[in-house]
């Protein structure tokens, strides 16, 4: 019973803190969204609420709260507050099973800096990141609207698409560590044998289909103002509107964090064994908690970056991408790596199998182009 | 028909492969904004910081005065009659013995006003003063007025102060 009231109160601990750390970070995402754009066109951004403008997304805050809460007369009143609810749950629960650091032992007790090391662990993450769909979908139905519908028609079917070649893309990381739990997935990482070097045709696939799971630019395509109005939250306003766009920056934090666990080893980092002797396993491990943490911030710089930096994709490119793009190319990934893997040589294999990709399209596009001067 | 060589005709070819990949494309368009992520900002946050206009811009209205300090205006009107708004409206008083340090012609304004609703800043007057009385300053704007009766400018916002004389970059 003792146990069982120091797990408990530990775990609380530890939700409590990622919980408060992804809202922190997607808080301030909003505000560092604002600033890179600026800096990437030669501006400052917004510089007025605080010495250079930290309480901004305080004031955008309050904004959001101060706005009228507005439910349209034909709405299903019930799935018109669901929505937002369901996009925000979703994006909150994927984080339970990212592991945030090594164990660190305290009073003699160990405790794992994870939500919760189930052995489905990346099954759980696919499944609440299609859960998520439901909250766009049910928003964009219960708004009664035909453009909200429609963006949400976009979103739905963009997330499907792309969760295909996604999961095709992790399959061969499956195949590299033998397990589905994302502890597990780290620990073969440690000591800088990080995915991205087995796997760098996998990570392409897997952060552009982060882009489009993520309703990110270039994929943007269920909020457009030209086509849509606005898109899936064209009725939504005040908080409502806030939840959507929020959950959106809490996703874009999770999947770095996804990313950084699955291609980047996690929470490792050079220099874990000498800071182990040093200052002993704790700090450690709480170090290798701000290296996932830095990690994923780099992958949501890396998303701004992108968004700041190309236009979208028009609808039918984006689906052809996708299908006739990407899916294939994860599965060419798949046998390479199990080549790989039959042979005992991942590494070399994976680099042989992108070059000899490159090298294939290259003639194929020489034989092609010969075709149409004939 | 082909009115002058300037006519360039595009050729949208097939794309090469590499476009096709979109991939070089795209890291050549991050390398591009990263390289302006970290130039510097052009922004000027204008009302705490101002660019300098030119030694030309027309500001505020000023009655210079000489360099003895008696004011060069002499009433002619002249500034009134070529302003196309109708903004500048005076009148005249005859100088009287022992003002000769106040003003510096025999005839002066004894009223000078000014209707900064009306003025629209084309530095007529300017041109048109034979005294060099009337400037628009280069450095200084109008400030923004919220009650009717700031409108009219009198003497006493337009003539120069002693302890604060107005020079134009390239006057000596």
């Amino acid at each position: 019973m003792e146990l069982l009231n120091t797990v408990f109160i530990a775990k609380a601990i530890i939700v409590g803190v990622v919980f408060a750390i992804t809202l922190g970070v997607a808080a301030y995402s909003t505000y560092f969204e604002r600033k890179i754009a600026a800096f990437m066109q030669d501006r400052i951004g917004p510089d007025r609420a605080g010495p250079f403008g930290i309480l901004q997304p305080l004031a955008d805050a309050v904004k959001m709260f101060m706005k009228e809460d507005f439910i349209p007369a034909n709405s299903n009143k019930w799935l018109f507050i669901a929505g937002p609810c369901l996009s925000m749950l979703t994006a909150l629960m994927t984080s339970a099973v990212v592991p945030f650091g090594d164990s660190v032992t305290i009073g003699g007790a160990t405790f794992d800096l994870q939500g919760i090391d189930v052995n489905i662990g990346i099954l759980w993450v696919f499944g609440i990141v299609s859960l998520g769909v439901y909250g766009i979908m049910i928003g964009g139905w219960a708004s009664n609207n035909k453009f909200a519908l429609l963006g949400a028609i976009r979103a739905a079917s963009q997330n499907i698409s792309y969760e295909l070649a996604m999961g095709m893309a992790i399959i061969t990381i499956l195949m590299i560590t033998g397990s589905l739990s994302t502890k597990e997935i780290v620990e073969v990482q440690q000591n800088g044998h990080w995915n991205i070097f087995y796997q760098p045709l996998g990570f392409i696939i897997f952060i552009i289909c982060a882009f489009a799971e993520c309703n990110r630019t270039p994929f943007d395509l269920p909020e457009c103002e030209t086509e849509l109005i606005g898109g899936y939250h064209t009725e939504y306003s005040s908080m409502k509107l806030g939840f959507y766009l929020f959950a959106e920056y809490i996703n874009m934090f999770i999947s770095g964090a996804v990313m950084a666990t699955l291609y980047f080893g996690g929470y490792d980092y050079p220099g874990v064994e000498f800071v182990t002797q040093q200052f002993g396993s704790n700090v450690a491990s709480f170090v290798g908690v701000g290296a996932l943490i830095g990690k994923s911030l780099g992958f949501v710089f890396v998303f701004m970056w992108v968004r700041w930096t190309i236009p979208r994709f028009r609808y039918d490119q984006l689906m052809n991408l996708g299908w006739t793009g990407l899916i294939p190319l994860a599965m060419y990934n798949v046998v390479v790596t199990g080549f790989g893997i039959l042979i005992g040589k991942p590494f070399m294999v994976s680099i042989a199998g992108l070059v000899l990709l490159i090298a294939a399209l290259f003639v194929y596009d020489q034989l092609l182009v010969k075709k149409k001067i004939a | 028909m082909k009115l002058s060589n300037k006519t360039k005709v595009l050729e949208q070819g097939e794309m090469t492969l590499a476009e096709r990949m979109y991939l070089p494309a795209i890291v050549g368009g991050m390398a591009t904004t990263l390289k302006h992520f970290f130039s510097k900002p052009v922004t000027i946050r204008y009302p705490e910081q101002t660019r300098y206009l030119g030694p030309v811009y027309r500001g505020q209205h000023i009655l210079k005065r000489d360099e003895a300090g008696a004011e060069r205006c002499t009433a002619c009107g002249l500034c009134a009659v070529a302003c196309p708004a109708e903004a500048i409206s005076m009148v005249a008083e005859e100088r009287k013995a022992g003002e000769e340090t106040m003003y510096r012609e025999e005839k002066y304004a004894k009223v000078y006003e000014i209707n900064m609703l009306r003025c629209i800043f084309c530095g007529l007057c300017e041109e048109a003063c034979p005294k060099e009385a009337i400037f628009l300053q280069h450095d200084k704007m109008v400030p923004v007025f919220h009650q009717r009766d700031e409108v009219i400018w009198g003497k006493d916002k337009l003539v120069e102060k002693m302890d604060h004389r107005y020079l134009r970059d390239g006057w000596k």
